[in-house]
């Protein structure tokens, strides 16, 4: 992997680290950022990793543009050399899978998609060669899967899953995209799921639905009081399926202040996890249920 | 004091130079899309430079104050009246308790900033009092103005007198026709064919109906073609997809290869979509100020011609910045 950079007009350096996606290249971008924001570089006003790539906002009044690429391509040169670890956090997430209300606004917008007589579940399970939607719930909860970046619109993570490419499930967006998603979708384009943070336009395929709110702008979302995003780039997700009773219970738990969403701290090595996945991840979710 | 909402306008919202540090979570640094008027508007009115107004677009409020002001209507043409009496832009005026502000039909440009000594004193939030709707954060109440809001305003700082004003020649505005908007090509400009790349820069496009604060689209120039590939994993099937990405500000994302969508200070984050390069920062400004159907043309610059516009921006604050401070 090379990575190839360009500048995005006169205050910004864009830097590819790679075209297609894997979690080599994301945790490249996820080394390097964390090492610009180490070096405290002045004149720096933004450094945000993404999937594969990354990017830095400066102010070219206080440096000069060149010499904000030469100090970025230092970093990067470092970056290859350390070894793939990271401290990080697994957070489960409860998702009503085919709930009502996703499956609502999918048939309201069916003829923007590419299988007008079926659902988003239903269509995803096909082309990724699952068996219904029993077995397609199955696989994309089993596994965990990487916060690869936190954007688009505030708090929103992609998310990237922890398995081997052929077992990833992918699926395209919609046709057109829909002028309506409702907040806190859990969703799917390409090979990353997402999940909605607010309400509004997307084109992504609509799974389920999450009671736990993930951006909260008031702070009075107990878990949302010291920072009103819960996603950082590098955290775990696992998705945890529930049924509609514990989803109207949770719903109630949140308003009342008392829902405790479980997040645990854990330590990632991306050369153990390529040694054995399923070994690895079982070990992941062993941290989240505390053994 | 408190100015009060009788009209709200279209889209008015309270904005100040933004909330930077937060757009690897999404959070865009929102703040006046013409930052040049939002300044000189402030220091019209004997503000600090970056406190907090009332960014109006297309068309301009109508308030009442509760308490004596000084006031500034700088950026777009929109002409401010007082109890219905005319009063000019880029001119700080005396408003008394119990006065109505209003506009008239909106002449030239699309944003006006209208800047009240002691600036709009809604809460901070992430260091900053913009309003970023889209994520119902800053700003009052997360939004844009509704008739029976009441905007608290805060202490004015220091004393001026009413008549200051801002000379045309420092205004900043958009003034050849097509407006030219200087871009540096790159990010994805490899993913077009050298046709696709010339036609880019000599065909006139057009403001479409669908600019805002996240983004202004452009039409009428003829669809970009792509460079033929293998799909990278992750990136989409289509070919103006890219493995989603980081979107600087100014970014020109031009999905399925038809119309360009230049990101503003709301922008999305980032996305899916290639982009062929990006706005200069010294040409941001303009775009807040084009209405739709505007006939504009993509001007291809270098990084020094780049830098060299930033710095005469900046020397034409420095201006008004001299000019005021030399008259209370």
């Amino acid at each position: 992997m090379q990575t190839r950079f360009s500048f995005g007009g006169d205050d910004h350096i864009f830097a590819e680290v790679d075209e297609a996606m894997s979690l080599e290249a994301f945790f490249k971008s996820l080394f390097i950022t964390n090492a610009v924001r180490d070096a405290k570089i002045k004149g720096v006003t933004e450094i945000c990793p993404a999937n594969a790539s990354y990017q830095v906002k400066f102010d070219p009044d206080l440096i000069k543009p060149d010499d904000m690429l030469v100090e970025l391509k230092r970093l990067d040169m470092a970056a290859g050399k350390s070894e793939p670890v990271i401290a990080t956090r697994i957070i489960e997430i409860p998702v009503l899978y085919n709930d009502p209300w996703t499956h609502e606004t999918l048939m309201r917008f069916r003829e923007r998609h590419q299988e007008p007589n079926g659902t988003d579940l239903e269509y995803a399970a096909r082309i990724n060669n699952l068996d219904g939607i029993d077995t397609f719930i199955k696989a994309h909860s089993s596994a965990p899967w990487f916060v690869s970046m936190v954007g688009f619109v505030a708090g929103l993570p992609f998310l990237y899953q922890m398995v081997e490419r052929k077992r990833q499930i992918q699926a395209p967006k919609y046709l057109r995209p829909r002028t309506d998603t409702p907040k806190l979708t859990v969703g799917h384009g390409g090979c990353f799921s997402c999940i909605y943070s607010v309400r509004g336009a997307g084109g992504y395929q609509m799974f389920g639905i999450t009671p736990m709110p993930i951006y909260d702008p008031n702070q009075n979302i107990s878990y949302l009081r010291d920072f009103m995003c819960l996603f950082k780039p590098g955290d775990i997700v696992k998705w945890k399926p529930i049924e509609r009773a514990a989803y109207d219970e949770a719903v109630v738990d949140v308003e009342a202040g008392r829902f405790a969403p479980i997040i645990r701290d854990v330590s990632f090595s991306l050369t153990e996890f390529n040694r054995d996945i399923d070994g690895y991840n079982r070990k992941l979710e062993g941290v989240l249920h505390g053994h | 004091m408190a100015i009060k909402v009788l009209k709200p306008g279209l889209a008015t919202t309270v904005q100040d130079l933004g909330r930077p540090g937060y757009y690897h979570i999404g959070i865009p640094l929102s703040g006046g899309m013409d930052r040049h008027a939002l300044t000189a508007a402030n220091l019209l009115v004997g503000n600090p430079e970056g406190a907090a107004v009332l960014e109006a677009v297309f068309m301009g409020p109508e308030l009442e104050f509760t308490d004596d002001a000084m006031v500034a209507v700088a950026g777009a043409e929109l002409p401010p009246k007082l109890d219905g009496e005319p009063r000019k832009t880029w001119v700080s005026f005396k408003v008394k308790r119990g006065q109505k502000l209003s506009f008239d039909f909106l002449k030239k440009g699309a944003r006006a900033y209208i800047a009240v000594a002691g600036g709009i004193d809604v809460p901070v939030v992430l260091g900053s009092r913009s309003t970023y709707a889209l994520g119902a954060l800053g700003g009052f109440k997360g939004r844009k103005l509704e008739a029976g809001d009441e905007l608290p305003v805060g202490a004015a700082t220091a004393a001026v007198k009413e008549g200051r004003s801002v000379g045309e020649e420092l205004r900043g505005l958009p003034m050849a026709m097509p407006t030219e908007l200087r871009v540096m090509p790159g990010l994805y400009w490899h993913r077009i064919t050298d046709a696709a790349g010339i036609g880019f820069f000599s065909d006139t496009w057009k403001v479409a109906p669908e600019a805002d604060r996240i983004g202004y689209r452009f039409k009428g120039g003829k669809p970009l073609g792509f460079v033929p590939r293998e799909p990278p994993f992750g990136a989409g099937s289509d070919p103006s997809n890219i493995t989603d990405a980081c979107y600087p500000y100014g970014s020109i994302q031009v999905p399925g290869g038809t119309e360009p969508i230049v990101l503003h200070r709301d922008a999305v984050s980032g996305g899916g979509y290639f982009m062929v390069g990006t706005v200069i920062s010294a040409d941001m400004d303009m775009i807040g100020q084009l209405q739709p159907n505007t006939p504009v043309k993509f001007v291809k610059v270098e990084m020094d011609q780049a830098l060299a516009a930033r710095e005469a921006r900046a020397e034409l604050l420095a201006k008004i910045r001299s000019s005021l401070n030399s008259s209370p």
